[in-house]
């Protein structure tokens, strides 16, 4: 199709997946892990879980969808690398289980107790992934070892190196940043000028350190065209610095996208024609032809995403323009959970005297 | 021992995943009911209903949401082999399952929440109807990559490359196993959500809370059950047939069946020797097992040593025999308290025949503690279905223990399933503290509709 091969074509869709979550998700991490630094007070935190709350979860099936179709189309990638990967996984899981369930639950009771606990579990369960998610990429462009038989020979240690904690800390600082600028363009007030000043002082670390990971990436793994994207991700990052202090938000958000995206482009455009090199035996490399599927599942799996996938960004973008308002102090409602524990639920009146109460039914 | 383990993860991990994917499909789709009720006579009470069961629907979402992630995680994890084995075949579905059906589900539920006072009234019913659309096809996917296992269609073993490799892509959407799957969860997951209404409605009755609002919730719960609960009986038995011919060693587990028998009868309740090859007493149903297995009263049921010998022939010498007892009881303890749901809702219909609120203590006691009923039923129905095809991970063609990841410690994988336990167990008693309470609370008074044109902006209907 279009004259690339199949395997092409779902690296291609596996990048683009991968772009799509980072970008999306990237930003409510940001969000998420800084919510305890710009909301001082409980309504500017529900201010800032509000600019996020109708798009968080549809941000995160970009990520179930990345998985599933790298399972589909590179079934030895997705086995090796979720194996391989195995606690720093499984440190994701938890962190993306317990922020989702605390967005959820933690208005359900009007208690500071409890809110504080979620709010804990946000920021954490948003940092966490934010730093993980570039100690594994940047794993999956040096390589890993593998045996012959694809199999990740190491420990979690061996995913630590510099290289990779330096990719962790630039998706960390760059996410912190997306969702800075991010909270800055969701709301006005004393929340939007501390979101900018936040955006600011995390540039000041987090693009020297994307520019020394992207320059780190270059030299060791790169060179060729994906220098155009290394230099554009670092170019998008200065232009988001001089915007998000103009108070032009939106192009500064635009920035931080596209140096997401940049960066992505640049991580895959190494990786290629790699899906996941051995450090041990040239062997034990995964690559996009031996790591495929057979070409009539890929070619069937080519025809779902071509009619999906656009479908999917048209809903999903609406969805961005229904919200799309900045969320001010006067309309966060006032709370609606229940009062904490002890203080008197409303129920129903003693069961000992079924139906003396009816009155309930008319309130 | 990283084989035990991984097991026992996949067990814990997709049982408790599984408590919250019935009530999340049953409610959606009665939720959009209820909803389009409302907009179609404007009777507040279906608005009322909507919310109520919509916030409890909301609370048990996101415990599916966040535990289905490590369900797709965990193939890759702990069972790498068999990642590489049925990629080809079995990644399809689950890539089909996030692209079609977890975006739709996510995105519209997410403009359902908020949308309240930005959507036009029939664009917002839109939005509940297409993430319940969402949640129904994530079904249907999933059941047909695990129906795949059960019976693999539509792909050949390639001796070559050594995996599972698919040929026709429309036989494993079309499997009949994953027809029968599908038309039997959805009809448990109405009667999951449907017993939940059920239970709740019949406490707050008993109490004359909200007589109006739980008196309309009752009614849609019992005839949900009702028919959920018919047809849950007859997919079951569509799919013991399909199970009699497509993995017969599964359904002759579920009776402790030894020898081969016909007629075949089923027996209600046994005590025997542990391992369940020693019966000491029993209470028999002469010829149901031939009917249920064959749809004939006569029709002949093979028995456990003979299927054990023919797979010795087909597929070398070892043991092809589930854990029986397992299976024997997760099979009676499923179809028990799916009739005990069934029965319970003809109760309850007959006490509000007419009009009447039924108001007996018992009768809420009972729905109360029905709601526990498909809950079981489910669990233990998914752990039959699993267990019972063992020791194949894909039936006929890979075994479970050749499915683990090689390169993954016990040490690690007891990490992860002590880390999962644990997590999954706080939240279970936060998710079912918070249900309970919202349960009880009852529904929210209306607001009044906000003043139109008032420059000041207004507070947002619905937010965290």
């Amino acid at each position: 199709m279009f004259g690339l091969a199949l395997t092409d074509i779902w690296f291609l869709l596996i990048a683009v997946l991968w772009t799509g979550y980072f970008v999306l998700e990237g930003f409510d991490f940001g969000v998420g892990a800084l919510l305890g630094v710009l909301g001082r007070d409980e309504i500017d935190r529900r201010r800032m879980i509000n600019t996020i709350g109708p798009v968080w979860d549809g941000n995160e099936v970009w990520l179930l969808v990345a998985g599933g179709a790298t399972f589909a189309a590179f079934p030895q990638w997705y086995a090796s690398l979720f194996s391989g990967f195995y606690l720093a996984l499984l440190l994701i899981l938890v962190a993306l289980i317990g922020r989702g369930v605390a967005f959820e639950y933690r208005g359900k009771v009007d208690d500071p107790r409890w809110r504080r606990r979620w709010d804990a579990v946000i920021m954490v369960g948003s940092a966490v992934p934010a730093l993980l998610w570039g100690v594994a990429f940047a794993n999956i462009v040096h390589g890993v070892p593998l045996d012959a038989q694809h199999e990740f020979t190491g420990t979690l240690l061996t995913l630590l190196t510099p290289y990779a904690l330096l990719g962790g800390l630039t998706t960390l600082g760059v996410f912190l940043l997306h969702g800075a600028v991010f909270t800055a363009m969701r709301t006005d007030g004393e929340l939007r000028d501390r979101a900018v000043q936040a955006a600011l002082w995390t540039a000041a670390v987090a693009v020297p350190i994307a520019a020394v990971f992207l320059g780190w990436t270059e030299a060791e793994h790169g060179g060729g065209w994906t220098l155009v994207p290394a230099v554009i991700a670092a170019l998008a990052l200065v232009v988001a610095v001089l915007t998000v202090g103009q108070g032009r938000e939106g192009r500064a958000f635009a920035a931080t996208a596209i140096a997401i995206v940049a960066t992505t482009v640049t991580l895959f455009g190494v990786l290629y024609p790699d899906v996941l090199p051995s450090t041990l035996d040239p062997a034990g490399t995964l690559t996009t032809t031996n790591a495929a599927s057979t070409p009539y599942t890929l070619r069937i799996m080519t025809w779902v995403a071509v009619v999906i996938t656009p479908i999917v960004l048209v809903y999903q973008g609406w969805t961005y323009w229904v919200f799309r308002g900045r969320i001010t102090r006067g309309v966060i409602p006032p709370p609606v959970g229940l009062p904490p524990r002890g203080r008197g639920d409303r129920s129903g009146p003693d069961p000992a005297e079924p139906g003396t109460e009816a009155a309930q039914g008319s309130r | 021992m990283a084989l035990d383990l991984a097991r026992w993860q996949f067990g814990i991990t997709t049982v408790y995943h599984f408590l919250f994917v019935p009530l999340t499909i049953g409610l959606s789709l009665l939720v959009a009911g209820m909803q389009t009720a409302w907009v179609r006579t404007g009777d507040e009470r279906w608005l009322r209903m909507t919310k109520f069961w919509g916030k409890l629907f909301l609370i048990n979402f996101a415990m599916g949401v966040v535990t289905g992630i490590v369900q797709e995680f965990q193939f890759g994890m702990n069972w790498s082999d068999y990642s590489r084995f049925v990629g080809d075949v079995f990644g399809a579905p689950l890539a089909i399952e996030g692209l079609l059906a977890f975006f739709l589900e996510s995105t519209f539920l997410g403009l359902w929440i908020f949308g309240w006072d930005r959507l036009p009234k029939r664009v917002h019913l839109a939005t509940i109807w297409l993430a319940a659309i969402g949640t129904t096809l994530s079904a249907y996917f999933i059941l047909a990559a695990n129906s795949w296992m059960q019976h693999p269609v539509g792909s050949t073993v390639n001796p070559v490359t050594g995996r599972a490799e698919l040929h026709d892509f429309a036989a494993v959407l079309t499997n009949s196993t994953a027809v029968g799957a599908f038309a039997h969860t959805i009809t448990a997951a109405f009667l999951s959500a449907a017993m939940l209404i059920l239970g709740v409605s019949a406490w707050h009755l008993v109490r004359g809370n909200e007589v109006a609002v739980f008196r309309s919730s009752l009614r849609v719960a019992l005839w949900t059950v009702v028919v959920a609960g018919l047809g849950a009986v007859v997919t079951g038995d569509l799919q013991a047939r399909l199970m009699t011919q497509q993995q017969p060693m599964k359904m002759a587990a579920a009776e402790a069946l030894y020898q081969t028998s016909s007629p075949a009868s089923f027996s209600l309740f046994t005590i025997g020797s542990l391992d369940g090859s020693q019966e000491l007493w029993s209470i028999r149903l002469p010829k149901v097992l031939s009917f249920m297995a064959t749809g004939s009263p006569d029709g002949t049921v093979e028995g456990i040593d003979n299927i054990q010998a023919d797979s010795v022939a087909r597929f070398g010498p070892g043991d092809y025999v589930p854990n029986i007892p397992v299976a024997y009881w997760s099979f009676r303890v499923m179809i028990g308290f799916g009739i005990l749901a069934l029965l319970l809702a003809l109760v309850g219909l007959w006490l509000q025949r007419g009009g009447r609120v039924p108001g007996q203590r018992w009768f809420a006691g009972l729905a109360l503690a029905g709601i526990g009923f498909p809950v079981v039923a489910n669990s233990v129905g998914w752990i039959f279905t699993e267990t019972g095809r063992q020791p194949w991970v894909v039936y006929g063609q890979m075994t479970t223990a050749s499915g683990v990841s090689p390169s993954v410690g016990p040490w690690t994988v007891a990490t992860s399933l002590i880390v999962f336990t644990v997590l999954y167990g706080v939240l279970a008693v936060v998710e079912v503290g918070l249900l309970v309470r919202y349960a009880r609370r009852g529904p929210d008074p209306v607001p009044p509709p906000a003043p139109e044109g008032a420059d000041e902006p207004r507070p947002l209907a619905v937010a965290y």
